[in-house]
């Protein structure tokens, strides 16, 4: 299996140099053809789990309860301003 | 002599009650042991000591007013990855460095409320991504038997901490092993309870419906204590657990005459390490002389374990780690590591459209049927007892050039964590080079008392817990 490292890169926010690419590339195309084997099981009729407790709609009253104040919760912000976070413009 | 830091939750609590020494003193004596070892060692990445020893002073206070709290006095280390308010939280990674957390995880809070000592922060594989420690951005963490071998991770400092008596137990977090197999390299006890027993919230999310969070102790009898005060339902976790808990320590000395323990033959494959099954076949022949029965079953998708595994478990790692943008707070994308880095880009593609369907959901329906194959097993026997890690601990730097053959480490550990079943790692010997051995118990969910009671039976026999490793 081979992957296109650049596009995944670019989907996931990540820079990498062109060295990087490479080594990425080699040991993710190693991983995916290792999982390959998932082939061999026929899943045909099996349901998929992503909750194994099997818990289901866990609801709580919706109630406000203390929270962080404005400072704290922009204690650890790197740039504020009026009690807001500042961040660059993402439209000019 | 055993000194003060070298001593189980078991023995600090008598002694602090019975006033045989204080928690100042007992919390001297663990810094003293980071002070001389963690040069070597690198187990903590943040010591605490000011606010260490202020608790410990306020523990002495409420010992002389005969206040009771279940770990009163008690230090302990904090694996970097549990959120603490005020004291700087990494997850071992250089995007975290100077993150200071405003809250405090849960089982912080419980652990506070408890009474416990927090000495510090230990190192881990960042994000808790890794097998042996060495993934972490703050340097790798050392083994205390043998300093030129991996202590196991992700959780390695917090394994090491305990194991070099830095402490007297210290928090994990498993979602493929990652408490299990540092506690099998280090010849301590490690608990992965049932998923959702333990609340996740404030605590740094790996893969989510993976992530157990546990503990490293020196016996089992402390494993149940320390877990009294850890499970519970948390409204700020929507999966935790709405079973009322139980008094761990219950079943302790109950014995297991009669118990029947499977052994998965799957997992007893032709490649595992010679002296890792003969510390198994020496446990089994323990608990046989106890009265267990051992049967030989199967869980017959095994194999795919591992596959299924690493597909879920980076898809989710991509989404969680997505919300590090370096926009609010913390460093950019560019500062994360290698390992996250390849995990990130895994599952951005498992999960991409064109992909999904035979990779994610494919894993998704494995992991159906590895949960199935438990269940099946849970009908016939009362627990299962297998090794840890299919290999002894392995030389710094063996592993870290291939991904893959690291992935495959955690082969035996991640069945738990995909079936969401408790699981109990124990010491079980050393090999010849004197590296330690571990075997763990998995039990259906919710089954903890019964992993403590066999657990406790083997130990008691064994002793394993009072071999120290050779600073």
């Amino acid at each position: 299996m081979k992957i296109d490292v650049s596009h995944v890169a670019k989907l996931a926010n990540l820079p990498l140099t062109h060295l990087e690419k490479e080594k990425f590339e080699k040991q993710l195309s190693e991983i995916l053809s290792y999982v390959e084997k998932l082939k061999e099981v026929d899943t045909e009729n099996i349901k998929t789990t992503s909750q194994v407790t099997g818990l289901e709609n866990i609801v709580r009253e919706d109630k406000a309860i203390p929270s962080l104040d404005q400072e704290q919760t922009l204690s650890g912000a790197k740039s504020q301003h009026n009690g807001f976070f500042k961040v660059k413009a993402i439209l000019e | 002599m055993t000194s003060l830091n070298q001593i189980t939750i078991k023995e600090a609590k008598k002694g602090l009650k019975n006033k045989k020494f204080s928690s100042v003193e007992l919390a001297k004596a663990c810094l003293e042991q980071v002070k001389k070892h963690n040069k070597d060692l690198n187990a903590f990445i943040t010591v605490t000591e000011k606010e260490a020893l202020e608790s410990a002073r306020i523990a002495d206070k409420l010992i002389a007013e005969e206040v009771d709290l279940p770990l009163l006095g008690i230090p302990i280390a904090l694996k970097d990855l549990f959120s603490t308010k005020g004291v700087r939280t990494t997850a071992g990674s250089k995007v975290l460095e100077n993150y200071i957390p405003q809250y405090d995880a849960t089982i912080v809070k419980k652990l506070k409320a408890a009474g416990v000592v927090i000495i510090g922060k230990t190192n881990l594989d960042a994000w808790a991504h890794g097998s042996s420690g060495e993934n972490s951005d703050f340097g790798a963490t050392r083994n205390p038997w043998s300093k030129e071998y991996v202590p196991g991770g992700s959780s390695s400092g917090s394994a090491v901490s305990v194991a070099s008596d830095m402490c007297i137990a210290s928090t994990g977090t498993d979602t493929g092993g990652s408490i299990r197999l540092p506690a099998s390299f280090n010849n301590i006890v490690g608990l992965k309870p049932t998923y959702g027993r333990v609340s996740r919230y404030g605590i740094i999310a790996m893969a989510s419906s993976l992530d157990s969070i546990g503990h490293f102790t020196k016996t089992v009898e402390d494993s149940a204590l320390f877990f009294n005060v850890t499970a519970g339902k948390d409204y700020l976790d929507a999966t935790t657990l709405p079973n009322p808990t139980e008094n761990f320590t219950k079943n302790l000395e109950k014995g297991i005459k009669g118990l029947k323990l499977g052994v998965p033959k799957e997992f007893v494959t032709p490649d595992l390490d010679k002296e890792v099954k003969t510390g198994l076949e020496k446990s089994i022949k323990v608990l046989e002389g106890l009265g267990a029965k051992i049967v030989e079953i199967s869980l017959p998708h095994t194999e795919y374990g591992i596959a299924a595994y690493y597909i879920i478990q980076p898809s989710e790692v991509s989404s969680n780690l997505a919300r590090y943008d370096g926009i609010r707070y913390g460093a950019d994308r560019s500062f994360f590591g290698d390992e996250a880095k390849r995990r990130i880009m895994l599952g951005t593609f498992t999960l991409s459209s064109g992909y999904y369907d035979a990779y994610y959901k494919k894993a998704m329906s494995i992991r159906t049927l590895i949960k199935k194959d438990l269940d099946d097993a849970f009908q016939k026997v009362d627990a299962l007892i297998s090794p840890v890690c299919p290999t002894l601990p392995w030389k710094l730097g063996e592993k870290i050039n291939d991904p893959l053959k690291m992935y495959l480490s955690d082969v035996l550990t991640v069945t738990a964590n995909m079936a969401g079943v408790p699981s109990l790692s124990v010491p079980a010997g050393f090999s010849k080079n004197k590296l330690p051995i571990g075997i763990q118990f998995m039990g259906k969910q919710l089954s903890e008392s019964l992993l403590f009671q066999i657990g406790n039976s083997l130990e008691k026999q064994t002793g394993f817990y009072k071999q120290k490793p050779n600073l």
